[in-house]
């Protein structure tokens, strides 16, 4: 026989079989699809099932089939334009409580998923959709943190009755003023007790004034930072399903910026107002002893009261203490108080808060309480040449309630209109965000212009294999068409890689396969060379072949590193489209190892392998 | 069927010194325009608003132009795509000046995409939106410099591996025609003035790679040359190993040629950029490969010794018999 060992045999049959398999779900196109999602207490029930199919009929679009999943049902349809006509049909039908979205289902069967094999999800620029990157606004959030603390001491040095001068914040840092070194000390070890997340210091001291500063450590900072984006990333996530987008992308790139693909979706307003808005709730006491009147007038406000706004404009002095604040917030859902039938917020705080708001509500019943409604919304400006993002803050006092009782964990917010409550539930189920967000980046790309990118790169990727196929099989002859085989098992390779991994296909992906390639047929050109330059030098075929593979494998070992190499720096300065290049050449380059130089040698090894040849055909 | 005669003896390293002066005359060229003009940065660097419209019917990239300087756009760029009902209109701040313009018009940069597209369905209802982008012009700024750390990485990565595997000199040469294949390539969208954008400086990437693969097959001819030879005279070892490899390199180059063809005629405006820088990087890299590479060699005198494999080093092996 030849001396290609047997396993490689197996090796190359295990590996196509397995090419094979996983390149397959690409075949299958999505089906056009309406996705209907109900919620915990909007289920999907059967009379919800009868419903859809009378709304369908009515509609004169029938679904194919609809298959129903937890908390969603999704309907496929023959085509878009029934799937869009019974997307307008159905949304109009069931009124709000279900999110109704476009949908893209999968038809690859069900033998094939089991085994985890499934489709490559197409980019953006393959199926239209938006995509936005946006900013995370730490400091705002530090800021926040720091006033919490700031009330934390004044608290914890009242309660023990100490005297001090002054409280204030100045950036990241509290400083309290007190009147002896005696009191400081007291302080000092009052606040390390309660707040043991501030680091504490010693200022300036002398003339009965005695200085503490506290800061949070960097460690604390970096905790902080950390869990805002993890937060951010969450919250996003939850709005986003909330839109009912499928197939939504939602990472986090860089240390501050989280990049949101929405495909599908063309109108940027709907997806903004959700994403870009930030919407917070505030819990404060109302100042019932402050002169409104007296503070119109003058603008003199007391250092621990702010002025505020309700909705119809009415001043209102609250204090500045915040009870409790709405990433404190476990979970909001909108419904009726079953006695007044009014529309509310059910609100649930979190331990920490609700212990403040027992806390609160016991000492003040009969007291008011006011929901302070912070809407970030953001804005470009220029200032020197420059855009600066900021964003402008619009706070409204949405409700100044009498506490009725005491409470705790949960409660209701009334005095919303249907809307409102279920905006406001919308955005804060989903949990309030930690860190408002401006968007730095935005692309629309529309469907059409995805549906051309598709057929444009199908026909690239073919049209290049078919012409470098017919060129090598001209060149080299039998050799030829033994590369072309690689080849060809290349390309299956190189996208049952991409598809196990779930590498997003893009634009610039396909650029990387049409040029991987080109390129993968380099193993090939070398290895025919050395052959030929074997027979040159008068060697007999076999022992061309054998020293052929071997002295081509150093060769193309060294050029496939280098090249590798070039392809992870790419991707280290991942930005998506450029990632999916750099993912697609980097994985091409390893498939294009073995099918260049494992596959045809098996494949040689099979033709020319026991027998007695007198030339070669390359 | 074979192209090229098998025992050719093409005296490369003859032709070095004008080979050489090309080389410099064309490096330097690059640089002066980099320098002088500079590359026309795309939307994904500079940041600002593209949009892509689309007609139903034909129409005059004149009238578009016109339509959005009477709305208050009179720097938009408007570019046919392929054709005469696509087109690509650009709002890229070219200058503070125009950045303070363009927004104290219309306010905030993402909602001028919003502005042009009514403006154009206002003059022509059957404009469609084919697709948005808006770049903050931080993200943009960011791309660049990261762009250049990426080329910058990878051609050091590249060094290191092939000091490794070869020799400091082969290192070196690979480093210089490196640079130079890169700059020319930059050289050439300096000179067309072509949009270099993210995909563009990603294809810039692939260059590098492709590049050096194609010296390392040379290069490790001249190793396994020098490691054969008995009485290894540089520059013969060195014209030898070009015209061995010299039908591989070609051939190589023209099938990925092939391919890269097929993308720029086919593939559409998202990858031309691509298609046409990984052209102007084989053929750069292909004649520096040939004419380049090896002169370097040649210059830093590597010698036989230089490439013996290690273990004649290792005193523990020279004292075997």
């Amino acid at each position: 026989m030849t001396d290609f060992p047997r396993w490689k045999y197996g090796l190359v049959l295990v590996v196509l079989l397995f090419g094979i398999l996983y390149a397959l779900p690409n075949v299958f196109r999505p089906q056009a699809a309406v996705q209907i999602q109900g919620s915990s207490s909007n289920p999907i029930t059967p009379a919800l099932q009868r419903q859809v199919v009378q709304v369908l009929r009515k509609a004169g679009t029938p679904d194919l089939e609809s298959t129903r999943s937890g908390d969603k049902l999704l309907l496929r349809f023959s085509n878009t334009d029934t799937q869009l006509k019974a997307y307008t049909a159905l949304r109009d039908g069931l009124g709000d409580r279900y999110v109704v979205a476009l949908n893209l289902a999968s038809t690859v069967p069900g033998w094939l998923r089991a085994i985890g094999a499934n489709a490559m999800p197409l980019g953006l620029d393959l199926q239209g959709g938006v995509h936005f990157l946006l900013q995370v606004d730490a400091k705002s959030v530090l800021d926040q943190q720091m006033q919490r603390y700031l009330d934390d001491v004044r608290d914890s040095l009242r309660a023990k009755h100490i005297d001090y001068d002054s409280l204030n914040r100045r950036g990241g840092t509290i400083s309290v003023v007190l009147k002896t070194a005696a009191a400081r000390d007291a302080a000092r070890t009052l606040i390390a007790r309660n707040d043991s997340a501030l680091q504490l210091a010693n200022g300036a001291s002398g003339n009965g004034r005695y200085v503490l500063d506290a800061t949070l450590g960097a460690a604390e900072l970096t905790k902080i930072e950390n869990s805002i984006i993890t937060q951010n990333l969450t919250t996003m996530r939850n709005r986003v399903n909330a839109l009912g987008v499928s197939e939504p992308v939602i990472q986090q790139q860089g240390a501050t910026r989280i990049v949101v693909e929405l495909p599908g979706v063309q109108d940027t307003a709907q997806a903004k107002r959700i994403l870009g808005a930030t919407a917070t709730l505030e819990f404060h006491p109302v100042d019932q002893s402050a002169d409104i009147e007296q503070i119109l007038k003058t603008g003199i406000v007391s250092p621990e009261d702010r002025l505020y706004r309700m909705r119809d404009g009415r001043p209102l002095v609250l204090k500045k203490k915040v009870i409790a604040s709405g990433d404190e917030m476990v979970n909001a859902s909108s419904g009726f108080d079953p006695q007044s039938g009014q529309p509310t917020v059910n609100v649930e705080l979190d331990s920490a808060a609700a212990a403040r708001m027992f806390d609160f509500t016991t000492r003040n019943v009969g007291k008011n309480m006011a929901i302070v409604y912070i809407e970030r919304i953001p804005e470009v400006k220029q200032v020197d040449g420059k855009e600066v993002h900021t964003s402008k803050t619009k706070e409204q006092v949405i409700s100044d309630a009498t506490v009725q009782g005491v409470f705790s964990k949960n409660f209701q917010i009334t005095g919303l209109t249907q809307t409102e409550a279920q905006n406001l539930a919308l955005l804060l189920k989903s949990g309030s965000l930690a860190a408002p967000m401006n968007i730095v980046e935005e692309r629309v790309i529309g469907p059409s212009l995805g549906q051309l990118n598709i057929e444009k790169g199908l026909l690239s990727v073919l049209l290049g294999l078919g012409l470098v196929l017919v060129a090598a099989a001209i060149y080299y002859k039998l050799f030829g068409l033994v590369a072309d085989i690689a080849l060809v098992f290349n390309l299956v390779l190189l996208v049952a890689v991409l598809s196990l991994f779930q590498a997003t296909l893009t634009m610039p992906g396909i650029a990387g396969i049409v040029l991987t390639l080109g390129m993968a047929i380099d193993a090939n050109v070398l290895i025919c060379e050395r052959v030929r330059e074997e027979l040159r030098n008068g060697s007999t075929p076999l022992a061309s072949i054998r020293a052929g593979y071997e002295k081509a494998w150093a060769t193309i070992l060294d050029a496939n590193v280098t090249h590798l190499l070039a392809a992870f720096g790419l991707m280290t300065f991942g930005s998506g489209s450029i990632r999916g290049f750099a993912i697609t050449l980097a994985v091409g380059i390893l498939t294009s190892m073995f099918t260049s130089v494992t596959v045809t040698h098996a494949i040689t090894a099979l033709i020319h392998g026991g027998r007695k040849l007198k030339t070669l055909s390359v | 069927m074979e192209i090229f005669n098998p025992h050719s003896n093409i005296h490369f390293l003859n032709l070095r010194r004008y080979s050489i002066a090309v080389a410099l005359v064309l490096f330097i060229g690059s640089i002066a325009l980099l320098v002088t003009r500079g590359l026309n940065y795309g939307l994904d660097f500079t940041g600002g608003v593209l949009v892509e419209v689309s007609y139903a019917q034909p129409v005059d990239a004149g009238t578009v132009r016109e339509t959005l300087a009477r709305a208050g756009y009179p720097h938009a760029l408007v570019q046919g795509l392929g054709g005469t009902r696509e087109f690509s209109i650009r709002l890229q701040p070219r200058g503070a000046a125009d950045v303070r313009a363009l927004n104290q018009q219309q306010g905030a940069a993402d909602q001028v995409a919003a502005q042009v597209i009514r403006v154009l369905k206002a003059a022509r209802p059957d404009a469609t939106l084919k697709r948005t982008d808006f770049v903050g012009p931080q993200v943009g700024s960011e791309l660049r410099n990261n762009g250049v750390v990426a080329v910058i990485f990878v051609i050091i990565g590249i060094m290191i591996y092939l000091w490794a595997r070869f020799e400091k000199r082969f290192a070196v040469a690979a480093l210089v025609t490196e640079v130079h294949d890169t700059i020319i390539t930059l050289g050439f969208y300096a000179l067309t003035q072509r949009d270099f954008d993210l995909t563009v400086l990603a294809s810039v990437l692939a260059v590098v790679g492709y590049s050096i693969n194609d010296k390392v097959v040379v290069f490790d001819r001249v190793r396994e040359l020098f490691r054969s030879a008995r009485r290894a005279d540089s520059e013969d070892v060195l014209n030898r190993a070009i015209n061995s490899t010299l039908s591989r390199t070609i051939i190589t180059s023209l099938f990925t040629g092939i391919a890269m063809a097929v993308l720029f005629f086919f593939g559409g405006p998202a990858v031309h950029g691509f298609a046409i820088t990984m052209l102007i990087g084989i053929v750069v890299g292909t004649l520096s490969s040939i004419f380049i590479a090896s002169p370097l060699l040649l210059w830093m005198g590597v010698s036989k010794k230089d490439l013996m494999p290690v273990t004649k080093e290792n005193p523990e092996l020279a004292r075997r018999p």
